[in-house]
């Protein structure tokens, strides 16, 4: 199995998005099909950018298996109030200020389901956020 | 359509990665939200934004664009040049507004890109 785990601080556009593309040329050396690469590419750097813009720091995990791939996104709060609110496209809580960079469209939760194969999301306020997305390496390739 | 072809098109600068030129686009999606980017745009699709700054290129590396278009005659700084050329991604740039871009190329064909 192959793990890796990265921090992402707070705030800092600078670096958003080096996390998921070291992820992703991990995966293209793992020797992992392009159309899961791309996937997982673009759940990872929705993951790094929420928690760049809304979480208080946290980190991002990649762990390879024989026949899964697995991202984990886990913050130390704020939590978010309302997951389902969250999960639907167009809302977002993001600032003027990240709008203006070309974030905060309300999509990033969406666009993680929808890329993924499996989504699991726990949060509580004042405590954290916890989101899975995990891949199966079994399916066919279109 | 060829990116060349696109290039002819809206009368656009080629900024860097020239060889890529003979790179072909199935579609094209204009946006100043990288969010809706992330969520409507595939590989094969051709990206016109007004958006100039490095999270653009971020954001085309994760979905493997081939090509992007800075429209309404943006300034495109050298750091962001230079993250394209890493990429190998084609930068053109035009003078046209977003809309003027879209619709000369849509005129040609060149359809929209549809959500997976």
């Amino acid at each position: 199995m192959f793990v890796q785990t990265f921090p992402i601080v707070r705030g800092d556009f600078d670096t958003a998005g080096e996390a998921s593309s070291k992820i992703k040329n991990m995966l293209k050396k793992l020797g992992i099909s392009p159309k899961i690469v791309r996937e997982v590419a673009i759940t990872a750097y929705e993951m790094e950018l929420n928690l760049v813009i809304h979480s208080l720091g946290g980190e991002l995990k990649l762990e390879v298996r024989p026949k899964s791939i697995e991202l984990t996104a886990k913050d130390d709060g704020p939590g978010i109030e309302d997951i389902k609110l969250a999960l639907k496209e167009g809302y977002s809580t993001a600032s003027e200020s990240v709008r203006n960079m070309g974030f905060g469209a309300g999509m990033g939760l969406p666009n993680v389901v929808r890329h993924c194969h499996n989504f699991h999301i726990e949060s509580e306020l004042n405590k954290g956020t916890l989101i899975k997305a995990g891949y199966s390496l079994d399916e066919k390739e279109d | 359509m060829k990116v060349s072809e696109v290039a002819r098109i809206l009368n656009a600068k080629i900024l860097c990665c020239e060889h890529r030129l003979h790179e072909e686009v199935t579609s094209a999606f204009g946006a100043d939200m990288m969010s809706d980017v992330l969520a409507f745009m595939n590989e094969h699709t051709l990206l016109l934004t007004g958006l100039v700054n490095p999270h653009v290129i971020r954001t085309a590396e994760m979905l493997e664009l081939r090509a992007i278009v800075f429209v309404r005659g943006k300034e495109v700084p050298e750091e962001i040049l230079e993250r394209a050329k890493e990429q190998e991604i084609v930068l053109l740039a035009t003078d046209k507004t977003l809309y003027t871009s879209c619709g000369l190329l849509y005129a040609t064909g060149l359809p929209e890109c549809r959500r997976k």
